[in-house]
């Protein structure tokens, strides 16, 4: 009865109102040898003694905040949090609404996500931007999806850049298992390929390419050229962005993208153990109606009120049902809500202090461990806050040294790329102290 | 409701102009999807459709709709500007929205305009 | 011009106005990549602090909520979310783990994860459970790319067709349609049952399977719910649950005992992670003996044994016949299943028994108060929810001007709409965390708008006119297609 307010006396009003002598006579209907099956869980713990569990599985994790010195990304990212972001996230105004179908009483959702699509497109240098969906590589996935609704399944190739996450490259190939696609590209151990090399694997066949920015390896390409030559074919790019780098570097938008998505957990979405998260997806205007998830369009109310609504609906599930371009129905409403705190109380400033701050400390942590012997950089290209260190002996073993210190190294990416055994991927952020990564290269100078 | 004489009906509301083989959707299809926002010819000019493929998809505020092709042949032509003016299926179902037209075919199950009157009434309830 | 309530943070923002700062940087400074490389404006509002917390409080005073009032939006399972669940799932140990992090660091997370999918399968009756999926139209689409696995491994082919009821879910045929299988409509029979004869006849050597809503959309449990499974299972074909409407059947009924093969939870509705405005939710997958094999990857399973002394070691497993990865990372772990944890350790087996109990009697009891006014075309004990018909001999008002009118006396409407089955369907469902006042509160002010709809219907259809906002022109929105704003015109972007 945790959280059940009515009382015996009310109960049994309610069950003479209904007609019937006991809560067990409403279950008639069930097949009485499977009815009220005695279920094997642990008794019911209090408010009190939840907690107090919860606590305790909680401190029995080592986290990035009071045990270990982090410098893991590869997708994931810890970055300061300002107080507001969850102060207005705990609104119950906010999080216990449901999705605004009823607009005249959900104008504060339907703004705020008004909002959110605003601040996406400004910052992708898109046209448009959905509600978001469930995250960075399901995003990615709808956009191969839009591309085959686009061509009517005319034409079924993707060239997949190697250097696209691999998870997200593993969700990719779920999600389109049954739909017949030839996939190009996407060989681990050709990840050296540079963006003008994948320029011959598109053809009049394309339907889509992806390629990620700045790439698993946190290198920074101009795609510009790789774009112009795909759209002569007649294919769409799909650019999978880091909206951190987004802040500093040249829009994908400005590079001619026609789907640019991404993880924006980076703005103001804890690590939380991976997830949830908050997929952004923006494209072109002319995509939208091949575009899936939610859309927040501005109109006006029966008073003249400016005011905003779902629209475009009858793209959607619950209309178009099997010709769908997808069955999303969500989108993650609270964390794009929370992006958009995070934004807008960091404001344009702010968000270049981040930007600089991730990519100062990045290029200080690069510098001093490539003077490390042994060790190196192995990349040239220019990069932003995440970059790929070559070590004396394989990654596995330079972590558990790293760990064994009190620090999370970064990502072995011979766990992906067979031949990248010694390669650590090594992110740094604004959360990273100067003496944060003092301590990590003076420990690995005394590795033996 | 309009239903002019000179036409061709199918049950699924598409209309068929069995002398220039001009395509569209009847003025009963387009008053029950109210307010179209949005529609996709699916096929291209060349291509040969039978009767009954899925021609073109038509999005209202509240509704989606897929068009088929009321008689078979060859797609002699493409109206390429209705995508951009996806209103003009409301206001003139007949005219200006006509979706393709379709060349050398034989109709499909088509009705007259009296039958399809009838066929229209008896589902208004 | 229309009337500007409150302005977006775009309008909101002025040159040079600061809200939260970082620190000066205290490592030497790097130039920067070359201009090519680098963008030429960023185009994003400037504020202050105070003056992003009044946007957002403004914001929010324009929502209606759980925490505001009752909300009996039939499907969606509307209950109060505690509050301890915010705090638990904000403990540091959960919120500042990294999901590459060494298994060895985070056993937390994973013993509450494996625990977590212990009882879910305890509770549904299944063999296994993936967390993976991100929602419940993520959980469906998983399950049934399993089932499409099942049978392609099998080499039986030929099986294209998805039985799937007229009462459903739109998600389902979507699902389908991501697969490009072939869906085929089943009736309802004149008690909300599957139409038997329908179904014998769909039911061929081509079935995948069906996809079921139990109870269903009409909140009716399927009468001959056996003959159902059994008729699916006798042609090869698989049965997949939709638990969109669990919360009727926790402690009642579990699905896996019922035959169903595969089923999604929504941990948002049944679980009370709350629905966010619309997300994030959470939607494992619970599957029998003969799909277990195809579950998502990763797992949690145990990697070491245990003993009396050491706790046994978590980490992530791989199923053999995995369909693979579905997102990134692990589901929606700290805002899905620590939340859900929480409420199911506080409640225990009984207190879940409770829940869903007590929900069917406040639907009953809603149901019991409405007959008399209201058409309800299915009229038998129901389960967590119930459809009725919103309009009246002889009147042109409609469910939707019901739903509108339901505002100005402060409630949240029912669904509307569907099941597309029922003429203006009005779908309730008023969960078990409501009281009896509130729910006689309900019934008086549908039972007064019935009597307006007679007297004075133009108060339903100028409905609502006690809200901030009225109603909304959505062809407008469709047409133009405003959909985002910018910094105002000639703002310095320097």
């Amino acid at each position: 009865m945790t959280y059940i307010p009515i009382s015996p006396a009310e109960r049994d009003a309610m069950l003479k109102t209904v007609g019937v002598k006991s809560l067990d006579d409403l279950f008639e209907a069930i097949p009485a040898k499977h009815r009220f099956p005695d279920l094997n869980l642990p008794p019911a713990l209090t408010e009190m003694e939840a907690g107090a569990h919860l606590g305790d599985m909680a401190s029995s994790n080592e986290n990035v905040r009071e045990h270990l010195i982090s410098f893991l990304g590869a997708g994931a990212y810890h970055h300061y949090i300002p107080s507001v972001v969850d102060h207005i996230l705990r609104r119950g105004e906010f999080y216990t609404a449901y999705t605004p179908y009823q607009p005249e009483i959900s104008q504060g959702t339907l703004q705020a996500i008004f909002e959110y699509q605003s601040l996406m497109t400004n910052l992708t240098g898109m046209e448009v931007s959905n509600a978001s969906h469930y995250d960075g590589a399901t995003a990615t996935a709808e956009a191969v999806n839009l591309a085959y609704a686009q061509f009517r399944g005319k034409r079924k190739k993707i060239v997949m850049s190697p250097t696209v996450h691999p998870q997200y490259r593993e969700v990719i190939r779920t999600y389109t298992q049954a739909m017949g696609l030839e996939e190009v590209g996407d060989d681990a151990s050709n990840h050296e390929v540079t963006p003008e090399a994948m320029i011959s694997l598109i053809d009049e066949s394309t339907m889509l390419v992806v390629v990620q920015y700045p790439d698993f390896f946190g290198r920074i390409f101009d795609y510009k050229k790789l774009i112009d030559a795909a759209h002569e074919k007649g294919a769409l790019v799909c650019v999978v962005a880091n909206p951190t780098a987004l802040l500093m570097l040249k829009s994908p938008g400005e590079m001619g993208a026609d789907i640019v998505v991404g993880e924006a957990q980076p703005f103001g979405i804890p690590l939380w153990y991976g997830g949830p998260y908050l997929g952004f997806f923006t494209t072109k205007k002319s995509y939208v109606h091949k575009m899936a998830g939610r859309l927040v369009g501005e109109t006006v109310d029966a008073r003249g009120n400016r005011s905003y609504v779902l629209t475009l609906t009858a793209r959607e599930q619950h209309i178009k049902r099997e010709r769908a371009t997808s069955n999303i129905c969500t989108n993650q409403g609270l964390l794009a809500l929370g992006c958009s705190v995070y934004m807008s109380v960091l404001g344009k400033q702010g968000l270049q202090e981040v930007a600089n701050l991730c990519y100062q400390k990045a290029h200080y942590a690069a510098a001093e461990l490539s003077k490390i012997d042994g060790f190196g950089l192995c990349h040239v290209e220019p990069f932003f806050h995440e970059f790929v260190l070559c070590c004396p002996k394989p990654a596995s073993e330079v972590n558990q040294y790293l760990l064994d210190n009190g620090i999370l190294g970064g990502y072995d990416l011979g766990k992906d790329y067979p031949d990248m055994q010694n390669h650590l991927l090594v992110a740094v952020t604004e959360m990273n102290s100067k003496d944060e990564i003092d301590s990590l290269v003076e420990i690995l100078k005394e590795m033996k | 409701m309009n239903t002019p004489s000179n036409l061709k009906y199918t049950k699924s509301d598409e209309w068929f102009d069995p002398a220039t083989g001009a395509v569209g959707i009847s003025d009963y299809a387009q008053s029950q999807l109210s307010d179209i926002v949005f529609v996709e010819i699916l096929v291209d000019e060349g291509e040969e459709v039978t009767a009954g493929k899925a021609i073109a998809s038509v999005e209202s505020v509240k509704a989606s709709s897929e068009i088929y092709a009321p008689a078979a042949g060859k797609v002699s032509a493409v109206n390429k500007g209705l995508s951009d003016a996806p209103e003009t299926l409301n206001s003139d179902p007949f005219g200006a929205a006509w979706m393709i037209k379709i060349e050398g075919g034989s109709a499909g199950e088509v009705m007259d305009a009296a039958e399809y009157e009838k066929y229209c009434e008896g589902r208004s309830h | 011009m229309a009337t500007v309530i409150e302005p977006t943070i775009f309008e909101l923002s002025s040159p040079g106005r600061r809200g939260v700062k970082m620190p000066a940087s205290d490592v030497p400074t790097t130039a920067l990549p070359p201009k090519e490389l680098l963008r030429s404006e960023l185009p994003l509002p400037e504020l202050a602090e105070v003056d992003v917390v009044r946007h957002y409080m403004k914001l929010s005073s324009f929502n209606y909520s759980v925490d505001s009032g009752f909300y009996p939006l039939g499907s969606c399972t509307m209950k109060y979310n505690p509050k301890i669940n915010e705090d638990t799932c904000r403990y540091p140990g959960f919120l500042f783990t990294h999901p590459l992090q060494p298994i060895e660091t985070v056993q937390g997370n994973l013993a509450l994860m494996y625990e977590m999918q212990e009882w879910l399968m305890e509770i549904s009756g299944f063999a296994g459970v993936t967390l993976q999926p991100a929602a419940g139209a993520h959980g469906e689409f998983t399950g049934v790319l399993m089932m499409a696995a099942y049978h392609k491994l099998r080499g039986d082919t030929k099986r294209t067709k998805m039985l799937i009821p007229d009462a459903a879910h739109g998600t389902n045929p979507a699902s389908v349609g991501m697969l490009g299988m072939s869906v085929v409509t089943i009736p309802s029979d004149s008690r909300g049952n599957v139409d038997l004869k329908a179904l014998e006849a769909a039911c061929d050597d081509t079935v995948v399977g069906m996809m079921l809503t139990n109870p269903n959309t009409l909140g009716m449990f399927d009468e001959n719910i056996e003959k159902v499974v059994n008729m699916v299972k006798d042609c090869g074909g698989l049965m997949y649950g939709d638990g969109a409407n669990l919360n009727a059947l926790l402690g009642i009924v579990r699905p896996g005992d019922l035959g169903f093969d595969v089923m999604h939870f929504n941990l948002h509705k049944t679980f009370a992670v709350p629905h966010g405005g619309g997300g994030p939710g959470s939607g494992p997958v619970g599957v029998s003996q003969r799909l277990v094999d195809f579950l998502p990857s990763p797992l949690v399973g145990i990697v070491e044994e245990g003993d009396e002394e050491t706790a046994p070691l978590y980490g992530f497993v791989t199923p053999k016949n995995s369909i693979g990865r579905m997102k990134a990372f692990h589901g929606h772990f700290g805002g899905g299943l620590v939340r859900s944890y929480t409420y199911i350790a506080m409640h225990g087996p009984d207190g879940l028994k409770d829940i869903s109990q007590y929900a069917v009697l406040n639907a009953n009891y809603l149901q019991a108060r409405l007959r008399d006014t209201y058409k309800i075309p299915y009229d038998r004990i129901c389960m967590h929810e119930f459809v009725m018909e919103g309009r009246f001999e002889g009147s042109d008002i409609r469910a939707l001007d019901i739903s509108k009118r339901l505002m100005d006396y402060n409630f949240h409407p029912p669904t509307n709409y569907f099941p597309l089955i029922v003429h203006e369907a009005l779908m309730i469902e008023p969960t078990e965390t409501e009281n009896k006042d509130t729910l006689d509160r309900f019934a008086d002010a549908l039972i007064k708008i019935a009597e307006e709809a007679k007297t004075q219907p133009d108060l339903l259809h100028n409905a609502p006119s006690t809200t901030k906002f009225g109603r909304m022109d959505e062809v407008k929105a469709a047409r133009e297609l405003v959909l985002c704003c910018w910094l105002p015109e000639g703002y310095d972007l320097s």
